[in-house]
């Protein structure tokens, strides 16, 4: 099972008071990376099926489309009309987990705005493998062994299916759907689910209060010389 | 339930090595006393055998407003594994009853905080660069571009991960308290076993250096990929050794193979806010912006003149960074 989420498409510059209606949305480069995991994983002919899922308003749909004609053969879209809190979409995922029962959920480390997955697999018991650059999967051991980034280098973890495994960056390089897949992907089902109908309570625990703009930096100087930069950073800054 | 009184107390997920705290989770300590005046912060070790003890008597003196030490010495904990940690967190918070749950946003707290939010059945509040009180913070969002103030509201305890760079540790004298805070071993009879042992710990690798951690030096020096080649690379590291500074790369430079994976600054990287950044060859890129925009004073070297890192430089240098370095490394004085 694959989540993606639509969020603004990170080459957008974003201006204070963010106003995300007319904005490019895209699929979070995490999750396209987790897409192309599961495409791998299907290729590689370790998995049956590949459910894609995403939680939110409408248009969220869009999303899901791509993970049809990337790789997905169902789609599962929760309807919710406003934001929901981290521990709200784990709970949502945690009943879709138990209502599909995959052998792997695959999602990003991190979207532009938050970095909860890890939530998902407490609730679920779940072993997990975050921030994860290799995947390989085992069937008959039913294990995956995964390297993951951390901030001492690589860490190599082994873990019992079903688990979960959160994507960094360099797991691998996410390619594009084809016209015929995405022609494809139209006629893919998608069953629609509203949190009540999964027996999710929505709960509010966080409330934005408000979005601003960083201070700006002030502004520096071009320097002609090294001798010049020495010299600044010893007498100016005072860093050396 | 939530509390309404302004008395707080706070649990510090802590992270040690060899015998010593690392210094992301002092951050957290400080980061604990702006959540009340009235807090009393208890820092969670966990581990196995006597480098952990070691720890914990460092722990007791390590900050004035630690007033206890709690201690989980088994072999679950020989390894930061989420699984076990969640459930730790999870036991001391039912037996603790804290308001509020902290860890550094490195990759132990963002692995392990919000499952342990999941058990606890809260939304965390993750990579907080400012406290504005016991339940507003705010947090970067956009790689940094907006900030975004966000209040919690829901029940005790309130999670959070905290930025080490937002949360500097001042240099701290001989404590007052000459035998530090109590230490205490926490009892492990009732952890819960379900879902521990499903993760088994493998190998780390990481590359031996002598050089400062990446996310607590004074100096940083960064290569991006105009460096062209691993071996190349070579040159930041002498510069780094000259100013005894740490090394850093822009994901391009990572994903060239350079440099291992632990050197990438950047918004899935490191974060870093040191007194001297300065990057060669790096374009500047928002999502590495997002990693080092904070620092004191940034210096940029790059031979194209539109790069937007010299947007956020304070001295720039337009020119080739195969010329600038060496000649670097000529004028620079020893470090002190």
């Amino acid at each position: 099972m694959v989540a993606v989420k639509r969020v603004v498409d990170y080459a957008v510059k974003i201006r204070s008071g963010v106003e995300t209606q007319n904005l490019k949305m895209s699929m979070n480069p995490f999750c396209e990376i987790a897409v192309e995991e599961a495409l791998k994983i299907k290729e590689a002919g370790l998995a049956q099926e590949v459910v894609a899922v995403t939680i939110g308003p409408a248009n969220c749909v869009d999303t899901l489309r791509t993970g049809l004609a990337m790789v997905a053969d169902r789609g599962i879209h929760v309807e919710a009309a406003r934001e929901l809190v981290p521990l709200t979409v784990a709970k949502v995922l945690k009943r879709l987990v138990k209502v599909e029962n995959p052998g792997l959920l695959i999602l990003g480390k991190q979207a532009i705005d938050d970095d909860c997955n890890q939530m998902i697999a407490g609730l679920l018991g779940w072993p997990q493998g975050s921030f994860a650059s290799k995947v390989v999967l085992e069937k008959e051991k039913q294990v995956a062994t995964v390297d993951r980034e951390v901030d001492g280098g690589l860490e190599t973890l082994c873990l019992d299916l079903p688990a979960m495994i959160t994507t960094d960056l360099r797991l691998n390089q996410p390619s594009y759907a084809t016209l015929p897949n995405i022609m494809k992907a139209k006629s893919k089902p998608i069953k629609k689910y509203t949190p009540e109908e999964l027996n999710v309570e929505i709960k509010y625990d966080l409330e934005v209060v408000q979005v601003t703009e960083p201070p700006k930096r002030k502004a520096g100087v071009i320097l002609s010389s090294i001798d010049e930069l020495i010299d600044k950073l010893k007498s100016e800054a005072h860093v050396i | 339930m939530l509390l309404n009184s302004n008395k707080a107390s706070t649990l510090v997920l802590a992270e040690h090595e060899g015998g010593s705290i690392k210094a992301q989770s002092l951050s957290a300590v400080v980061a604990a006393n702006s959540i009340s005046q009235d807090n009393s912060v208890s820092m969670l070790l966990a581990g196995s055998g006597s480098s952990l003890q070691q720890a914990a008597k460092r722990a007791a003196t390590c900050h004035p407003s630690v007033s206890q030490v709690l201690v989980a010495d088994s072999d679950k904990f020989e390894y930061p594994l989420a699984e076990p940690w969640a459930k730790l967190v999870q036991l001391v918070q039912q037996k603790g009853g804290y308001t509020h749950v902290i860890a550094t946003s490195g990759s132990f707290g963002k692995n392990i905080l919000p499952r342990a939010a999941a058990l606890l059945d809260v939304s965390p509040v993750t990579d907080v660069v400012e406290i504005n009180g016991a339940h507003q913070f705010v947090r970067p969002i956009y790689a940094g571009n907006a900030l975004c103030t966000v209040r919690y509201t829901g029940s005790s305890p309130c999670m959070l991960t905290v930025r080490s760079t937002s949360f500097p540790v001042p240099p701290i004298s001989a404590n007052a308290k000459s035998d530090g805070a109590p230490i205490s071993q926490v009892d492990l009879s009732t952890l819960d076993e379900d879902s521990i042992g499903k993760s088994r710990y493998i190998k780390l690798s990481s590359e031996d250096t002598e050089r400062p951690d990446l996310g607590s030096a004074r100096i940083v020096v960064t290569g991006g990929r105009a460096l062209k080649s691993a071996e190349n690379f070579k040159m930041i590291e002498k510069l780094a050794e000259k100013l005894g500074a740490a090394v850093g790369a822009t994901r391009a430079a990572v994903d060239a193979g350079f440099v291992p994976n632990e050197l990438q600054v950047g918004q899935t990287g490191k974060i870093v806010a040191p007194e001297l950044y300065m990057a060669f060859g790096v374009s500047g890129a928002i999502q590495h912006l997002a990693g080092m925009k904070d620092s004191k004073v940034i210096v940029a070297v790059n031979k194209d003149a539109d790069a937007p890192i010299f947007q956020v430089a304070d001295y720039g240098l337009v020119g080739d960074l195969f010329e600038v370095i060496p000649e670097l490394l000529e004028k620079l004085p020893e470090k002190k």
